[in-house]
C-alpha cells in the first residue's frame, strides 16, 4: 500500500504563491516577490521528482481523497486527487517547463510595471493547471479547466492600457467559454447517464458494459470535442490563440504552448475509454485535427510577426496531436506533446529573447543578421526548430513521425487520408520555420538604425544578448529538444519505445491495436524527412539564396496571398455571423425592451401607483373626529353584512 | 300589560334618543339623556334586572349625567355652531348608520321565533344570586376592576389639571 | 303578557343607530360624547335582554363591568376635553383637527 504522496500540496503551494504575491506583492521588494515566486513552482517540482525516486513503491493508479465536496440527491463528487502514468508525464512538463519558464520571465519582466502581479496570475496559472492535471473526476478538473482559462485572461491582458490587449483577453475567455460550454453538457449527459462524475467509477462502468457503444457516449464525446476545441484552438474556436500574443512572451510560452493548450489533448487521454467506444468521435476527432494542422500551416506561412507565425505553429502542432488521439494513439499524442512543450516553449522564449535584444521589435521583415549577435539564443532556437521540423535524432523527429505512423497503420480510409494531410503539413512546417530562422537570424540587418521601443524597456543602443538568467531555460530547454524524443525511440528504429509501454497502462485502446511492419515505419519516416528536406530547400531558397523570390511569387499569386495573409477572414466571417448579431440583440433588444422597458419600467410603475394610491388613501387622515365616524359606521354595517350573509352562517340557536 | 309597559318606556326611551339629536343646546341634549337613562333603567327593571335597574339610575343618571352637567356648566358651551368640516360624515356615515339600523332590525326581526320572548318575572335576578358569581368566580376581574377605576381617577385628575 | 324578546333588540338598535347618528350630525364635544353613552347604553339593553332569554346571569355581570368602564371613560374623557378647551378655546369639533396629514 502506497503511503499518502500528499498530492494536494503539489497545487496548493502555487496557490499560497499566488495569495502573498497578490496580496502584498505591491509592498514587496522586486527580489521577494520572484523569490516567492520561484520557491512556489520549485517545490510541486521536487515533490514531483521525489514521487518519481519512489516511484517504484508505487501502486498505481493512485487515489487520494481531501475532502468531501457535494453531496445532493444521489450524487456525490470529493475533492480528489488521481496519480497515475499520464499524471506523472504532465506533471513533470508543467512544473519543470513551468519552472524554467519563471526564471526566465524574472529577467524578462525585470523592467515592468506590475512585476508582481505578473507572478501572481503566473502562480494562480500553476494552481490550475495542476488542479487540472491532478484532479480525479470531471467537475475538480472543469475548476481546473475554468480557471486557466481565468489566469489567461489575466495574463493575455496583462498589459491592461492596451486595448488591443484587453480585447485579446476577452476574446480568449470568450471564445474558451464556449468550449466550456460543451465540457458542461458532456458532464451533464455522463451524471445522468452514470450519476457520477468520477473518473475510477465512470470508467469501471464503461469497462464492465462492453455493449455500451455509441449512442449518448457519442453525444458525450463530441461535447468533450468541443471543450477541447476550445482550450487546445482547434477549428473552429482557435481564434483567440493569434491574439493572444498580446500577452507578454513567458506567457505565451507557458499557456499557450506548453501547458494550457494541451489541456485539451490531456482531457481526451485521459478519457479516452469514451471516446473508444465512439468511433464517429475518434474520427472527427481525427478530421478535426488534421485539418486544423493544415488550416494553421498555411497561414503560418505568410504571417510577419514573430509570434504569429509560432502562435499557428502552436495551433498546427496541436492539430497533430489531436490527429493521434483520433486515430486512437494516444500515447503518441502524450508523447508529442511532451516534446512539443520542450521545443515550442524553447522557441518562444527564443523569440522573447531576440524581442529583448531588439528592445522589443517583433516584425520579421526588419529583423535579419541577428546570428552573430546573439548567438546562444540563435543556436538553442536552431536546436528548437530542427525539433519542430522533425529532423532525426532530434525530438520532434520521433513524437511526430510515431503519430504519422499510427495514422498509416489505423484501420479505415481515415487513416491514409490525415497521414497525407500530416505529411503535407509536415512540409509546410518545415517551410515556415526554416523561413522564420532564415528571416531572423541570416543576411544583413534590415532593422532600420533607430529602434523604437514599444516595450517599455529602457537599453542602450545596439542589439545584444540577454542576461543569463534568461538564457538558462533557453539553453536546458534546448538539451530537452535534442533529447527529449529518446525516450519513444521505436523499436523499428532500435528503441524500446519507453514511452508507449510506460503509458500503456493508461492510454492502450481498448478494441485492436493497429498493426504495421517495422520496413512499413522506416519507409514512412523517409518519406516524412524527405517531405521535410524539401520544406527546408524551398525557404532557403526564398529567404536565403534568392530573397527577391517572396515577393515575385505573391505577385504571381495576389488572390491566394491576400486569403492567407488575412487568415482566410475567419474573424471577420465570426464577427459578421456571430458577433455582431448578438450584440445588437443586446443592445436593442435586452437592454432596450427589456431591461430599461420591462424591469426599470415595472420598477417604476409599482413607485408611482403606490404614491398614488397613498395619496389617495391619505385622504381618509382628515384630522376631523366626524368623518372617522363616519368611516367606522359604514366599516361596521360592511362587516355585519358580511357576518350574516357573508360567511354562509345563519343564526339559528 | 307587559307589552304597554314596554310601549311606553321604549317609546320614552326613542323619544329622548331623538331629542339628544336634534337639540341644538348641549344642555338639553344632556337632560334628554337622562331621561334616557331613567326608561333605561324601568326595561331593566321588566327584564328583571333589579340591581342593575338600581345601578343605572345612581351611577349613570345619577353620577355620570351630572358629572356632564357639570362639565357643560364649567365650559360655558353655548348653542351649537353650524359648520360643516367632514363632507365624509354625511355621504358615507348617514348610510353607514341607515344600514346598521336596517340589517340589525332585518335580523332581530326574522330571528324572532327563534328568540323567544320575554315574560314579566320570568327570569328575576336578585342582588344575592348577582354577588355570588360576583365575588366568588369573578373576584379577580372585580379587584382589578377597581384598579382601572383608581386609574382613571388618577388620569383624570392629571390631565384636568391647571397649568402652572 | 309577553314582549318577544326581538322587541327588545329592536329597540336596541334604534338607540344605537341615534347615537351613531347623533356622533355624525352634533358638533359639540360634549354632545359627541354623550351619543357615545347613549350607544353603550343600547348595547347594555342588548345584554340584558339576552341574559333574560338565557336564564343565565353573566350578561348582567357583563353589564355590570361596561357600567364601571363606562364611568372610568366618561370621567377620562372628559378631563380631556377640558384639557382641550384650556388650549383650543372652542368645543366645535370641526376645529380640532391638528392631527391630518
Amino acid at each position: 500500500m502506497t503511503s499518502s504522496l500528499h498530492l494536494w500540496l503539489i497545487p496548493l503551494v502555487p496557490f499560497a504563491g499566488f495569495l502573498v504575491n497578490g496580496l502584498l506583492g505591491r509592498r514587496l521588494p522586486k527580489w521577494l516577490v520572484t523569490t516567492v515566486a520561484w520557491v512556489a513552482t520549485l517545490i510541486p517540482f521536487l515533490q514531483v521528482l521525489n514521487i518519481v525516486l519512489h516511484y517504484s513503491s508505487l501502486t498505481l493508479p493512485y487515489t487520494e481523497n481531501v475532502g468531501t465536496w457535494i453531496t445532493a440527491g444521489g450524487f456525490h463528487a470529493d475533492f480528489a486527487f488521481a496519480f497515475d502514468q499520464l499524471t506523472l508525464i504532465m506533471l513533470l512538463v508543467v512544473t519543470g517547463v513551468g519552472f524554467l519558464i519563471h526564471l526566465y520571465s524574472a529577467g524578462y519582466m525585470a523592467h515592468e510595471e506590475g512585476y508582481w502581479r505578473f507572478f501572481a496570475y503566473l502562480n494562480l496559472f500553476m494552481f490550475f493547471m495542476l488542479t487540472l492535471v491532478l484532479a480525479e473526476n470531471f467537475l475538480l478538473m472543469f475548476v481546473g479547466w475554468e480557471g486557466v482559462g481565468l489566469a489567461s485572461y489575466l495574463l493575455i491582458g496583462f498589459y491592461f492600457t492596451r486595448d488591443s490587449a484587453a480585447k485579446a483577453g476577452i476574446k480568449a475567455f470568450v471564445v474558451n467559454r464556449i468550449g466550456d460550454f460543451g465540457f458542461l453538457l458532456a458532464m451533464f449527459l455522463l451524471i445522468a447517464h452514470f450519476g457520477t462524475l468520477s473518473f475510477g467509477q465512470i470508467f469501471t462502468q464503461v469497462a464492465q458494459h462492453p455493449e455500451l457503444q455509441g449512442g449518448f457516449l457519442t453525444a458525450v464525446a463530441l461535447f468533450l470535442i468541443l471543450g477541447a476545441t476550445g482550450k487546445s484552438a482547434q477549428i473552429p474556436l482557435y481564434v483567440w490563440l493569434p491574439d493572444a500574443m498580446e500577452g507578454p512572451t513567458p506567457v505565451s510560452a507557458l499557456i499557450h504552448a506548453a501547458t494550457m493548450v494541451t489541456a485539451g489533448v490531456y482531457m481526451v487521454a485521459r478519457t479516452h475509454l469514451i471516446f473508444d467506444r465512439s468511433p464517429f468521435a475518434l474520427t472527427t476527432l481525427a478530421i478535426i485535427g488534421a485539418a486544423t494542422a493544415l488550416f494553421a500551416a498555411t497561414i503560418g506561412l505568410v504571417q510577419t510577426d514573430i509570434k504569429r507565425v509560432l502562435a499557428y505553429s502552436t495551433v498546427s502542432q496541436l492539430g497533430y496531436m489531436f490527429l493521434a488521439c483520433g486515430v486512437a494513439a494516444y500515447s503518441s499524442g502524450i508523447f508529442h506533446l511532451l516534446t512539443h512543450a520542450f521545443f515550442k516553449a524553447l522557441l518562444f522564449l527564443g523569440a522573447g529573447s531576440v524581442i529583448h535584444s531588439l528592445s522589443g521589435e517583433q516584425d520579421m521583415r526588419v529583423m535579419g543578421g541577428l546570428r552573430k549577435k546573439i548567438p546562444i539564443t540563435f543556436w538553442t532556437m536552431t536546436m528548437a526548430v530542427l525539433a519542430i521540423c522533425g529532423i532525426p535524432p532530434f525530438a520532434g523527429f520521433f513524437s511526430k513521425d510515431e503519430i504519422l505512423y499510427q495514422a498509416f497503420v489505423s484501420p479505415g480510409p481515415v487513416g491514409k487520408i490525415v497521414w497525407f494531410v500530416g505529411l503535407f503539413t509536415a512540409g509546410l512546417t518545415a517551410f515556415y520555420m526554416f523561413r522564420l530562422w532564415y528571416l531572423t537570424f541570416f543576411g544583413e540587418s534590415r532593422a532600420p538604425e533607430t529602434t523604437h521601443d514599444d516595450h517599455g524597456h529602457e537599453h542602450a543602443h545596439g542589439v545584444h544578448e540577454s542576461p543569463w538568467i534568461m538564457l538558462g531555460p533557453l539553453v536546458i530547454l534546448a538539451i530537452l529538444s535534442v533529447i527529449g524524443g529518446w525516450v519513444g525511440v521505436p523499436e523499428a528504429m532500435g528503441g524500446h519505445a519507453e514511452i508507449t509501454h510506460f503509458l500503456a497502462p493508461v492510454t492502450q485502446p481498448v478494441g485492436e491495436a493497429a498493426e504495421g511492419s517495422n520496413s512499413q515505419e522506416l519507409l514512412l519516416a523517409a518519406v516524412s524527412v524527405a517531405c521535410v528536406a524539401i520544406g527546408w530547400f524551398l525557404a532557403h531558397l526564398m529567404y536565403f539564396a534568392k530573397p527577391e523570390l517572396p515577393a515575385q511569387l505573391a505577385a504571381k499569386v495576389r488572390g491566394l496571398y491576400t486569403l492567407l495573409l488575412h487568415k482566410y477572414w475567419v474573424d471577420e466571417l465570426y464577427g459578421a455571423l456571430i458577433v455582431t448579431p448578438i450584440l445588437l440583440l443586446s443592445r436593442y433588444v435586452l437592454k432596450g425592451l427589456l431591461d430599461t422597458g420591462v424591469i426599470t419600467g415595472g420598477g417604476l410603475v409599482l413607485g408611482y401607483s403606490a404614491q398614488g394610491i397613498g395619496s389617495l388613501v391619505q385622504r381618509i387622515q382628515s384630522g376631523n373626529i366626524r368623518s372617522y365616524a363616519g368611516w367606522l359606521a359604514i366599516g361596521a354595517a360592511a362587516l355585519l353584512l358580511l357576518t350574516y350573509f357573508g360567511f354562509g352562517t345563519h343564526l339559528s340557536f | 300589560m307587559y307589552l304597554v309597559l314596554f310601549l311606553i318606556f321604549g317609546g320614552l326611551c326613542v323619544a329622548g334618543a331623538l331629542n339628544l339629536l336634534l337639540q341644538r343646546h348641549p344642555i338639553n341634549s344632556a337632560l334628554s339623556l337622562i331621561v334616557v337613562m331613567t326608561s333605561l333603567a324601568v326595561l331593566y327593571l321588566l327584564l328583571g334586572a333589579e340591581f342593575l335597574a338600581a345601578a343605572q339610575v345612581i351611577v349613570y343618571s345619577g353620577a355620570i349625567m351630572v358629572l356632564f352637567t357639570f362639565v357643560i356648566m364649567l365650559l360655558n358651551a353655548g348653542e351649537e355652531e353650524r359648520t360643516h368640516g367632514s363632507k365624509a360624515a354625511y355621504i358615507v356615515g348617514f348610510p353607514g348608520a341607515a344600514a346598521l339600523l336596517g340589517i340589525l332590525a332585518y335580523i332581530f326581526l326574522k330571528q324572532r321565533d327563534h328568540l323567544g320572548s320575554a315574560k314579566l318575572g320570568g327570569y328575576l335576578v336578585t342582588t344575592h344570586d348577582l354577588s355570588a358569581v360576583l365575588f366568588r368566580d369573578l373576584l379577580l376581574p372585580f379587584e382589578v376592576t377597581s384598579v382601572l377605576i383608581l386609574v382613571a381617577i388618577l388620569g383624570a385628575v392629571a390631565l384636568a389639571r391647571k397649568e402652572r | 303578557m309577553v314582549v318577544p324578546i326581538a322587541y327588545y333588540l329592536v329597540l336596541s338598535a334604534i338607540l344605537f343607530s341615534i347615537g351613531v347618528a347623533a356622533f355624525l350630525m352634533k358638533r359639540n364635544i360634549i354632545t359627541i360624547f354623550m351619543s357615545i353613552e347613549l350607544m353603550l347604553n343600547a348595547v347594555n339593553l342588548t345584554f340584558v335582554a339576552f341574559a333574560h332569554r338565557w336564564h343565565q346571569v353573566s350578561g348582567q355581570i357583563f353589564v355590570f363591568f361596561v357600567m364601571v368602564v363606562a364611568a372610568a371613560e366618561a370621567a377620562v374623557g372628559l378631563a380631556i376635553i377640558i384639557a382641550l378647551f384650556r388650549t383650543r378655546s372652542t368645543l366645535n369639533v370641526d376645529q380640532v383637527d391638528l392631527m391630518k396629514l
